[in-house]
């Protein structure tokens, strides 16, 4: 059967692809993973070495520059913290959103609205990106950051410098704004697979519609929720280019509150690379790929967890 | 009695309101980004654009257009004889083992973020084998990442194929390859190239799996597999905004004002396939 062999060499490819990813990244990474140690996760300062000095500095057999440096730490702390912010932006407004949906719009707006949200998860990263440069960072800048710093400053992270707009909290309104129309379409379907008696059947037992919402409906769909917010979660710690133009692209400095410059590792991975080829020995590159691969566990590992939430509320239905 | 039903009225009317206030702001942020990028992108588009190449950050964005457009070309043919091969084999061929690792690690590939796969692209095909940047590293980078949005598709499509019609066929005395073709293949392929199509919207507006596989050229693209970078549209309009110059901030705008169109055609020809087939299967049946 000619069509199946060509057909199964295909789905070899597919299967293949991420675990060649995987071995090869790995591979290739081994050095920097000698040379920093636990350094890449719990070190600040990233620093290439002095490229012109003589002689090299060695951690376990591997050289590098001397006074090279590969500490992830503040990229690692950007990435979760960003993606965490925009979570707590974007879970009540995209339950919000589906909830009215699904209970409250008139039956002839639904498909307009669900073509917006769609029309909304196809924008890409970039225009995000362009649209929170120009008109997002000034807004956060001159009007947001210092009002908030002056008048909630006694809450901690709230208070201090309130930068120029290009920082933490810029990043996580971006990243909120671009995984809420997945998690809305996520949550909207999940709510709709429900059937329509669990709501009716708490209204008609005297509760008010948003009791019924609360009491009944919610609580019998939290997994699949749960599973919509961790899908969404994993799409915002890998988001790069959004929050590249945006997120202040820090180095060596931990964010002091919640307006600070960040990193994220799938920005620093874009806008260090330059800087990382020009190392003669070759570790800078290789502890970048080091922090793609952490990405990539971490990726996996919420993902995976989603799917689990997900195929769970799906079990039970 | 009434006072405590009247304020849980109240209450309930509170959240609802909140709840529309909420989606009343998705759409102000939606009208804001839109308002923002076709109202300057409009103001910014010259016909000349479309006929002269990018001179350092001024010029035209005739090479991004053909180099977007011939990245997201070759990307699809790498991406339909794998993506649909391999949805073919799952449901046509698997035994149910394979089938099962097959989806998951497809659900995994879903998961990975795009960097990563440019990331390494770049380490394995620009550095390792020594391509450099170019046509081929970007359209496999493009490739990768269509890949689970037209496979999934695909194994749908090929799922939903209605049993009786395909065992119709074989007790006719059809071969099982003329089976495949003439009942199965017609019956998935609108759903699979709905698929595809979301897929080239997806790798239109990607960015970050470029930037270190196709690189970045000035010049009009060469069809040369290997050493020749690439320009597209999103380098553009990433770096060319952070210019301090006006006219690259023009085309800037110029950019992803033609990225939202090409993106909202492909989505809207995907929505209108599906509209038409879920008709036209309604009327058959």
């Amino acid at each position: 059967m000619l069509a199946g062999v060509l057909t199964s060499i295909a789905a070899g490819i597919c299967l293949l692809l991420v675990v060649l990813m995987l071995l090869f990244l790995l591979w290739y990474t081994w050095p920097a993973i000698r040379y920093n140690g636990l350094s890449i996760l719990n070190d600040i300062t990233w620093n290439i070495g002095n490229q012109y000095g003589s002689g090299s500095s060695i951690h376990n057999g591997v050289a590098a520059e001397p006074g090279a440096e590969f500490g992830g730490l503040v990229f690692l702390v950007g990435t979760l913290l960003s993606a965490l912010l925009a979570m707590v932006f974007a879970v009540p407004l995209a339950l919000g959103v589906a909830l009215t949906i699904v209970y409250r719009l008139p039956e002839r707006l639904r498909l307009p609205i669900n073509a917006l949200i769609e029309l909304m998860a196809g924008i890409p990263s970039v225009v995000y990106g362009l649209w929170g440069t120009i008109v997002l960072v000034p807004f956060v800048g001159n009007r947001v950051a210092p009002f908030i710093t002056h008048h909630f400053g006694f809450i901690p992270f709230l208070g201090g410098d309130a930068g120029s707009g290009n920082g933490l909290f810029s990043a996580a309104i971006v990243l909120a704004i671009m995984v809420m129309p997945i998690m809305v379409a996520t949550v909207r379907d999940v709510l709709l697979a429900q059937p329509r008696s669990v709501y009716e059947a708490s209204m008609a037992l005297g509760s008010t519609s948003w009791q019924a919402v609360t009491h009944a409906v919610l609580p019998s769909v939290r997994t699949g929720i749960v599973g919509a917010i961790l899908v969404a979660f994993g799409r915002a710690l890998g988001e790069t280019m959004a929050v590249l133009m945006v997120a202040g692209n820090a180095i060596n400095i931990l964010p002091q509150n919640i307006f600070s410059p960040i990193n994220t590792i799938a920005a620093v991975v874009v806008s260090q690379l330059e800087s990382a080829v020009s190392d003669a020995s070759g570790v800078a590159q290789r502890s970048l790929a080091e922090l793609a691969l952490v990405l990539f566990v971490i990726s996996l590992a919420v993902n995976t967890i989603a799917r689990v939430a997900i195929r769970g509320q799906d079990r039970s239905h | 009695m009434v006072s405590h039903v009247s304020r849980n009225v109240a209450i309930s009317r509170f959240w609802w309101v909140l709840c529309i206030a909420s989606l009343a702001g998705a759409l102000l942020v939606l009208l804001s980004l839109f308002g923002f990028v076709f109202v300057r992108g409009i103001a910014a588009i010259r016909p000349d654009i479309f006929f002269t190449v990018t001179q350092g950050i001024a010029g035209g964005l005739a090479n991004a257009i053909a180099g977007t457009l011939l990245l997201v070309t070759l990307a699809v043919l790498l991406v339909v004889p794998i993506g649909i091969g391999a949805a073919i084999w799952v449901t046509q061929f698997a035994p149910d083992r394979l089938r099962i690792v097959v989806r998951l690690s497809i659900d995994v590939l879903f998961g990975v973020p795009s960097i990563v796969v440019g990331y390494f692209l770049y380490v394995a095909l620009v550095e390792t084998l020594g391509w450099g940047f170019s046509l081929v590293a970007g359209s496999l980078a493009l490739a990768i990442i269509m890949l689970p949005y037209v496979y999934r598709a695909a194994d749908l499509a090929f799922s939903a194929v209605p049993r009786d019609l395909v065992e119709a066929s074989v007790a006719l005395g059809a071969r099982p390859l003329t089976t495949f073709l003439r009942v199965a293949f017609p019956w998935a392929l609108p759903g699979t190239l709905t698929g595809l199509l979301i897929g080239v919207g997806i790798a239109l507006g990607e960015t970050a799996p470029l930037i270190y596989t196709a690189g970045w050229s000035n010049y009009m693209p060469t069809l040369a597999p290997t050493h020749s970078p690439v320009g597209y549209l999103t380098y553009v309009v990433w770096t060319f905004i952070n210019e301090p110059f006006k006219e690259s901030h023009q085309l800037a705008y110029a950019a992803a004002f033609l990225l939202m169109i090409g993106i909202f055609v492909t989505n809207f020809v995907a929505r209108a396939a599906v509209e038409y087939w879920a008709s036209r299967t309604r009327s058959h049946a």
